[in-house]
């Protein structure tokens, strides 16, 4: 047997096992959905999919879902566009800091974002009372489409931003330097030289964006009032709050899968023909800034810096802040963490028990999966390779109602457990933790493990005592930032909870629904402070300078 | 202390042939090269040897006993690689020391072994030091050391000096025929330098397509190449494709008008006609007479020049001018050569093949 590229021995056997966990685990839960979606009490039926595009207050949500998404899919761009053009051609003070507070923006919850600018824009914000209050100015309306697209893109420039400091990186000044020593400067060089080798990137970082902004579902619920995207109606219809109709809810889901994978195999197509490998020797070196145009520039850097941090500013000063039946009123005191203090442990403890089991769990699995995708090239590998990538397609929410419906009834009943929230966290993270480990794995010469071997270790031994041990700072930096990740996840988890297994972002976005704003942002402020202290972690680590999301 | 024996192997890459069927047979602690040319198989066959390749058809035997399908980790082999292969998160002290753990040598034991064979290599000094810290050179000393210190019944090395700078590898490659001989361990080396060969080897296979061309001592190889192939990729020479003339039972070849040599010692009594013949450029002397050339151009290599000269039939022939003269010659000058018949290969035109007397040397 050659399933995996070489004779049959304990990796295959791990192959297999991998492969079997996947198959039960992820594909037999979406193929439960895809059923589900064309399956009603009589049978055969696509009375889910009829019923959704039958009605306006349906189709109507992916129309806004779609628009909110290609508006902040391109605003994401436009912003992070110069932004990262900035930061590498030009001198800023404090870069390093900036990129920090960047990275640390991207990665705090999303859906706190949207619940600052309740705090700041809301019917009782912070802002809307002051304009109200000194001018008897009508501030605008945080809810709704606009509001949507502010949360998000602020969310989101980062992450494109991200990738594109990373592919600056890897472009050589010789390159520019080549354009212009045959006569192609300024505008003409950037559109022929620079656009084409970053194109890659844009694309890659852009369907990133699309697929977060389509799937996300805390921001809209939060801010949308009226205006409903998809994954809103998604949740209102498996949860009941219209009608329970799981078939219907399926059929939505299908929908939004098939937008995903449509948006990611065309961008697939594009960038496959156009991937270039390079590395800089000689990167560029950022220039000195003078004059006007110098200080539009630290503008702008510093102006979207604030932008991006007064939210979670917001919040935590807003912790401090007295409140009487969940809403704010004057006065600071630490009330909000002491009359919520069983709460907050509750979800502190299931927090850490979940996360930490959940992020073994994805650590082991990605770095075997990693490493037979890359030393085992073989029939199953490869399926494995394709398989691991598959929730990477599927927005979170739909990995819960996936794990719902196929375990919610015997032979295994999971819903509601400790097992199923790990599991969900773990799928839902997965896709990037095995990209990560396999870049890890390609830049580790096989010759090292043939020395191993040739010493007289065995497999095990060398994966245990040489391998795992060589990659260890790659693997760890790549585990805090799924960790980051795990603890921030809201809506894979949102169907699979109960009052035992809530953790700290399921437990603000209830406080928040529940009206108690005094303890969400007390819950928010210490979920920051774990994503800062992690993001702190990371950045002191080893392999933690180039982050890759 | 080992004898290797590989015989009637096979090599198939999803189905291309890499190696068809290959008989070798190697020594007690003899330094055995594979040499030649990228992609001849030479890897390949040392991979094979190893464990790490598997073999279509054909055994390899280790003092006759066959371990075809003996597991790497169990032929107890020592390897050095190109990229020298350390482990990255370990010190040189523990790189060496890992294959003695594995071993379940006592550690005071094994401390005394590695401390040793980091010695044998000038590498004690630096034996807390970490891969990452350590340059190309010593970081070869220390795989060196790592593969020697398990005694391996074989050491087996793949183009281990490559990623060395020159001045380095001269010095490396004394570092491991010394280390090899006071270990007396049978090793096999694989590189497609022939000089670096030469130096170290007892004996060289020359391979080609997956074909052993030659196996010999690196005298024999570079004196009395078997075919054309060894003789072009062992050091330079120049082909000229001649008829070879019977005069009075004496066998006879005109390199230019008028210039003929008596090669009878050198052929056997029924050799003839269409012959090329391998003129090694040492072998190649300019003279008040002789073979008539016009100069092409020389070029000054420090100890000697390197001259090349267009013959009379228009066939370009190179040659190292040791003398001490003031000028260089120039472009279109005429000179005389002579050619000392004893440093000559014939082989057939046609097939490439030696024609020269056995024995030789």
């Amino acid at each position: 047997m050659k399933l995996a590229g070489k004779p049959f021995d304990g990796w295959s056997s791990v192959a297999l096992v991998l492969t079997g966990g996947y198959l039960f685990m992820v594909v037999w839960p979406l193929v439960a959905v895809l059923l589900s979606s064309v399956t009603n009490a009589q049978g055969f039926s696509l009375d889910g999919f009829a019923t959704f595009f039958s009605s306006r207050l349906y189709y109507g949500t992916l129309v806004n879902s779609l628009m909110v998404t290609i508006c902040v899919t391109v605003l994401a761009f436009v912003i992070a566009f110069p932004l990262a053009y900035f930061m590498t051609m030009f001198r800023i003070p404090g870069n390093r800091t900036i990129q920090v507070l960047i990275l640390a923006s991207m990665m705090s919850p999303p859906f706190i974002g949207a619940y600052s600018w309740i705090l700041l824009l809301g019917n009782n914000g912070i802002i809307t009372r002051w304009l109200k209050d000194t001018a008897g100015l009508e501030a605008p309306s945080i809810y709704g489409f606009a509001g949507i697209v502010l949360v998000l893109t602020l969310q989101l420039v980062p992450l494109i931003f991200t990738y594109l400091m990373g592919a600056w990186r890897t472009l050589d000044v010789s390159l520019l330097e080549a354009a212009e020593s045959m006569g192609v400067t300024g505008w003409r060089r950037a559109l022929k030289v620079i656009a084409p080798l970053l194109l890659p990137t844009v694309l890659g970082g852009s369907l990133l964006v699309f697929v977060r902004a389509f799937a996300d579902f805390g921001t809209p619920m939060l801010i949308g009032q009226g205006f409903r995207t998809i994954p809103v109606l998604i949740y209102s219809s498996f949860v009941g709050e219209v009608s329970i109709d799981r078939s219907f809810a399926a059929a939505v889901a299908v929908i939004v899968i098939a937008v995903t994978l449509g948006v990611f195999l065309l961008q697939k197509f594009i960038v496959d023909r156009r991937t270039f490998s390079m590395t800089a020797l000689r990167p560029i070196e950022a220039t000195r800034l003078s004059g006007w145009g110098g200080w539009l520039i630290y503008a702008y850097v510093y102006g979207f810096l604030t932008l991006a941090l007064a939210p979670l500013l917001v919040v935590v000063v807003s912790s401090f802040r007295n409140t009487l039946y969940g809403q704010f009123v004057a006065g600071f005191s630490l009330k909000n963490y002491v009359t919520a203090q069983r709460d907050i442990w509750r979800y502190i403890t299931n927090t850490f028990s979940i996360g930490i089991t959940a992020l073994i769990l994805l650590v082991i699995v990605a770095v075997l999966v990693s490493y037979l995708t890359v030393r085992r090239k073989g029939a199953l590998t490869g399926t494995l390779d394709t398989m691991t990538m598959v929730p990477y397609v599927v927005p979170g929410l739909i990995i819960g109602i996936a794990l719902i419906t196929a375990f919610s009834q015997p032979p295994l009943v999971l819903t509601g457990t400790f097992a199923v929230m790990v599991l969900a966290l773990a799928i839902r993270r997965l896709p990037y933790a095995v990209r990560s480990t396999t870049a890890l794995m390609y830049q580790f010469s096989p010759s090292i493990e043939e020395a191993a071997i040739s010493l007289g270790a065995s497999k095990s031994r060398t994966l245990v005592q040489v391998i795992i041990p060589a990659l260890a700072p790659g693997i760890l930096s790549g585990a805090v930032l799924s960790w980051v990740t795990i603890i921030t996840e809201l809506s894979t988890t949102l169907f699979l909870y109960n009052t035992s297994t809530q953790t700290l972002s399921l437990g603000i976005y209830a406080q928040v629904i529940r009206g108690q704003l005094g303890t969400a942002a007390a819950l928010s402020t210490i979920l920051l402070v774990l994503t800062m202290l992690s993001l702190v972690l990371l950045m002191r680590m080893p392999g933690g300078k180039e982050i890759r999301v | 202390m080992t004898r290797i024996a590989l015989q009637s192997l096979r090599k198939e890459y999803a189905g291309q042939v890499a190696i068809p069927d290959l008989n070798l047979a190697i020594g007690d602690g003899e330094f055995f090269t594979l040499l030649g040319p990228s992609g001849c198989g030479k890897t390949t066959l040392l991979r094979m040897i190893a464990g790490f390749n598997s073999i279509e058809a054909g055994t390899i035997s280790f003092d006759g006993t066959v371990i075809n399908d003996r597991p790497p980790a169990q032929r107890n082999i020592g390897m050095v690689f190109q990229n020298y292969a350390l482990f990255p998160q370990m010190s040189a002290a523990k790189n060496v020391g890992f294959g003695l753990q594995t071993r379940k040598i006592s550690k005071a034991e094994s401390e005394r072994r590695v401390e040793q064979a980091l010695a044998s290599v000038r590498m004690a000094h630096l034996k807390d030091r970490l891969p990452g810290q350590m340059s190309g050179g010593q970081q070869q000393r220390v795989a060196l050391a790592r593969a020697l210190v398990i005694e391996p019944a074989l050491l087996l090395m793949d183009e281990p000096l490559s990623n060395l700078d020159a001045k380095l590898r001269v010095e490396m490659r004394d570092t491991i025929r010394q280390a090899q001989r006071e270990a007396g361990i049978t090793t096999v080396y694989v590189t497609h330098d022939q000089e670096e060969a030469m130096a170290v080897s007892d004996r060289i296979a020359v391979m080609n397509l997956g074909v052993v061309q030659q196996v010999g001592t690196p005298p024999q190889i570079y004196r009395r190449p078997a075919n054309r192939f060894v003789a072009e990729f062992i050091g330079k020479t120049n082909l000229l494709e001649r008829d070879l003339l019977r005069h009075d039972g004496k066998a006879v070849i005109e390199l230019g008008s008028g210039y003929t040599l008596d090669v009878s010692g050198l052929l056997g009594p029924a050799a003839s006609g269409r012959v090329q013949v391998s003129v090694r450029p040492e072998a190649v002397k300019a003279a008040a007479s002789g073979l008539a050339a016009e100069v092409l151009d020389e070029t000054f290599l420090g100890s000697h020049s390197q001259v090349r000269a267009r013959l009379q039939s228009g066939e370009i022939v190179e040659f190292l001018e040791f003398s001490r003269r003031s000028a260089l010659w120039k472009g279109g000058e005429t000179v005389f050569l002579e050619i000392d018949p004893e440093q000559l290969t014939f082989f057939d035109a046609q097939s490439g093949v030696s024609i020269m007397q056995e024995p030789q040397d």
